[in-house]
């Protein structure tokens, strides 16, 4: 009998002494990317990395500007189309919950949430690119756009499910009519969910490639046209990575470090904004 | 008030929108592939043969690539995704090292496709190639297996936090029925908590391989791009997104686009399947739990 | 003698055509306290949620027969309209949580659009104030969000904003039930204060608080009017036996 427990007890401190280990494996990985990607980044990073344009083969130096202002271009872009139309669709979600479609639409949103990022990009080439007979800018902001989209509309369907209805009830027994009730009452007090739906969905989108092989295509040169191709960081880590040249490597390395960057920073000032901005009940 | 209607009905078609988006995708992949369909048949699928000059364009290859892949990383995700679910479930609910793994996971699941793909290409390859010297296995560094380890550490900190999930809707009365009965921490996480998640669990993995099937950037760099059909798990291979990513822009004829595209329908339709399935599970233990807080 | 502001004749008001009010007529008062009270189920907040038209926003929610605000029946007019004239506060406290006090009291004429100078507005804010018997606990922090008052204070906060649009009836609907007896207490002075402004209709579960504050009593059962009256009248000699059940306790 005491032999028993003694053997359980040993038994449990080898299962919790495993699960401990395992969970703290997958610290290596973590921290190799991020410290290669600090190493090699690090070097190249600098004044001129920022404000200039890739250079030819063999010439050394240049910068990755031209790819920094595409990135910003991009999801600014698909911003303008997702975010209205996302925080449209959650309210419409969070307000006509029981209706047969807001029970489609949700399910269309979480599979479109699943379709894979090359998918969309297929889809923007057929829709856009196709008929306008070349690579755009505008081509690969439709499909960031449709990659964003799930991610605002179930953050701001979410986050709006749970403000209490009694406030919507004390804002439309004042008289006031119901979209201003929606609009001034209701999303004000989502603003910090909703706000963190879009950054999150943004760092999602500005380390996306897939979906931009075949649309937005890259650009060796500086573009603000919406009707050309256009380069972004993640796309030129591809080609560089890609490439057979060992200055390209390290300017993909220091592209790398700019786009991880970017996306922790939006990351942190989504997860600042919803802790600093609750709104009480 | 003409107003508010009108706002009603701006909501209304916004959400009109958006189903008539996912419809469109389905109509657009299954138009611009029907070439490639009317032309291949069933054949399409089961045709070993990828050659664009000769116009044979069998995708078999591609589909055991994508499932070898998917499933060695499932496989290799598995204990890692479980382990931190039940320490971050059972063992650390809160607390300091709690905290670091979450922001370990937050990180990871942070870093952009591509920048896994450009590590795995120029750190894991390397050391991978000396194994396999080591081991007298040909040395491509590429293949399946990279893919894996890599597609792996991708989708660990998204079924993990799934699953975390479900372990912690397991009701704590039952949990202390069990511990006041005498069950070691163990015991109650063996024959109380996992048997009880069962479901949740296999929809993460579900959802997991869902997400490995569609991912394409790492592998795309890191897989080799073979268009023959692997011979070990080591050999260099190809997988729908990974072809799909790197000829696209090259495909010539109309076929082969169409066949390109078809390949996508198909990948769009499994994954739709797959979360599908992953979703609809992870709803009704939501929904069972909801039920049973309304009974108390 | 009393000058009649609502008129409720044969009304009736359903959940999927099931009905939970049902044929009730009945007057209410100008600047007197009614309460409508009955046990819970009784239909009473269905009742007073059809005053203003609040009922009418629960999906599958009908109704019928004609409520008169001075003699123009309200499913006649904008509920927009409606709702601006009768107000209402709730059983929990709700403060809009993105806006200071202030803002709240003035939230009324914000949210509608109407503009008001600096000067009208804090004219505004310290009467409903000073009616709502707040404006000397919070004039100190006037902008501060008014999430932060206590919960009699947040109650308190909201008659203010009803009041602030001048409506002509306020309809009170549990208003202590979420708030501790002292709390309570102060409300409750507060309402018999508010009756020199306004006409009051209150909801409440609670025998005592109805006999402590109003003026006329209506007693709702199964959705039914079961006996109305003065509540002096109605507390010492019941004319209905189920109000008299009611009164000594025998449910409920």
């Amino acid at each position: 009998m005491n032999n028993g427990i003694k053997l359980r007890i040993i038994k449990n401190s080898i299962f919790k002494i495993l699960v401990i280990l395992v969970s703290f494996i997958l610290v290596i990985p973590l921290f190799l990317i991020f410290f290669y990607i600090f190493k090699m980044g690090i070097s190249s990073i600098n004044i001129d990395f920022l404000i200039n344009l890739p250079k030819p083969v063999g010439e050394t130096g240049g910068g990755v500007s031209n790819a920094i202002i595409g990135t910003f271009m991009l999801i600014i872009l698909s911003s303008i189309v997702s975010v209205p139309l996302g925080i449209a669709a959650g309210v419409f979600l969070s307000e006509n919950r029981s209706s047969k479609l807001a029970g489609i639409t949700s399910s269309c949103i979480e599979i479109i949430q699943g379709v894979p990022s090359i998918v969309i990009g297929i889809i923007a080439y057929v829709w856009v690119v196709k008929p306008m007979g070349s690579f755009t800018a505008l081509s690969g902001s439709i499909a960031l756009a449709i990659i964003m989209l799930p991610v605002i509309v179930k953050s701001t369907e979410e986050t709006l499910i749970l403000i209490p209805h009694s406030l919507k009830e004390a804002a439309l027994s004042l008289g006031v009519p119901y979209y201003k009730v929606i609009i001034r009452v209701i999303l004000p007090s989502g603003l910090s969910g909703i706000l963190t739906g879009i950054l999150l969905s943004l760092a999602r989108i500005s380390g996306e490639t897939a979906p931009l092989l075949f649309t937005a295509f890259g650009n060796p040169f500086m573009n603000l046209n919406l009707l050309k191709p256009v380069n972004s960081l993640p796309l030129l880590i591809f080609n560089y990575a890609a490439s057979p040249y060992p200055e390209w490597h390290s300017i993909a390395w220091g592209a790398s470090f700019v786009l991880i960057a970017l996306v922790l920073v939006l990351n942190l000032t989504a997860k600042g904004i919803a802790r600093k901005w609750k709104v009480q009940f | 008030m003409i107003s508010d209607r009108i706002f009603r009905y701006f909501l209304y078609c916004s959400a009109i929108i958006v189903v008539l988006l996912l419809v469109s995708i389905f109509i657009t992949l299954l138009n611009d592939s029907m070439l490639s369909i009317r032309h291949f048949g069933i054949g399409f699928v089961t045709s070993k043969e990828w050659d664009p000059v000769k116009n044979d364009l069998g995708s078999f290859p591609f589909l055991i690539g994508t499932l070898l892949t998917s499933f060695l990383a499932l496989a290799i995700t598995m204990p890692f995704s479980l382990g931190i679910a039940i320490f971050l479930g059972e063992f650390y609910r809160e607390g300091f090292v709690s905290t670091f793994l979450k922001t370990v996971i937050e990180l990871l699941a942070g870093v952009p496709s591509v920048i896994y793909g450009f590590w795995g290409l120029f750190i894991l390859v390397p050391i991978i190639r000396e194994f396999q010297v080591k081991f007298h296995v040909t040395p491509y560094g590429v293949g399946i297996f990279t893919s894996s380890v890599i597609l792996a550490i991708m989708i660990i900190p998204y079924s993990a936090s799934i699953i975390r999930e479900v372990i912690t809707l397991v009701p704590n009365d039952i949990k202390e029925a069990a511990y006041s009965l005498g069950a070691t921490q163990y015991e109650v996480i063996r024959y109380i908590v996992i048997p009880n998640s069962l479901s949740g669990i296999f929809a993460g993995f579900l959802l997991s391989l869902g997400r490995a099937l569609g991912e394409t950037m790492a592998v795309t760099m890191v897989i080799g791009n073979s268009n023959f059909i692997p011979t070990s798990i080591f050999s260099p291979a190809n997988t729908m997104a990974s072809v799909i990513a790197n000829e696209f822009t090259e495909a010539t004829t109309d076929l082969y686009l169409s066949s390109l595209i078809q390949i996508a329908l198909i990948l769009f339709i499994v994954t739709m399947i797959i979360n599908m399935i992953g979703k609809f599970v992870i709803r009704k233990l939501g929904y069972s739990d909801k039920s049973k807080k309304k009974m108390k | 003698m009393e000058s009649t502001v609502l008129e409720v004749k044969n009304f009736s008001a359903f959940y999927d055509r099931v009905a939970a009010v049902r044929n009730i007529s009945m007057d209410f008062y100008t600047n007197r306290i009614t309460a409508i009270m009955g046990p819970s189920g009784c239909g009473k907040s269905t009742f007073i949620r059809s005053i203003n038209r609040m009922h009418e926003l629960t999906p599958n929610a009908g109704v019928s027969g004609e409520i008169l605000l001075d003699k123009v029946n309200i499913y006649s007019m904008s509920p927009i309209l409606v709702r601006r004239k009768i107000g209402m506060v709730f059983q929990r406290p709700n403060p809009f949580p993105t806006m200071s006090i202030y803002e709240n009291v003035t939230s009324g004429y914000r949210l509608n659009g109407i503009k008001l100078s600096k000067h009208e507005r804090d004219s505004i804010v310290e009467d409903s104030l000073r009616k709502a018997s707040l404006w000397d606990e919070v004039k100190d922090y006037l902008h501060r969000k008014g999430t932060f008052l206590s919960g009699g204070q947040q109650q308190r906060l909201c008659i203010a904003r009803a009041l602030a649009v001048k409506p002509e009836i306020l309809l009170l609907d549990e208003p202590t039930s979420a708030l501790d007896p002292k709390a309570t207490n102060s409300i409750e002075k507060l309402i018999v204060e508010l009756k020199q402004t306004v006409t009051v209709i209150i909801v409440t579960h609670n025998i005592a608080q109805a006999a402590r504050v109003s003026d006329y009593t209506a007693f709702l059962f199964l959705g039914e009017l079961i006996e109305y009256g003065l509540t002096d009248k109605m507390f010492t000699t019941p004319k209905d036996k189920r109000t008299e059940e009611y009164l000594t306790g025998k449910f409920g």
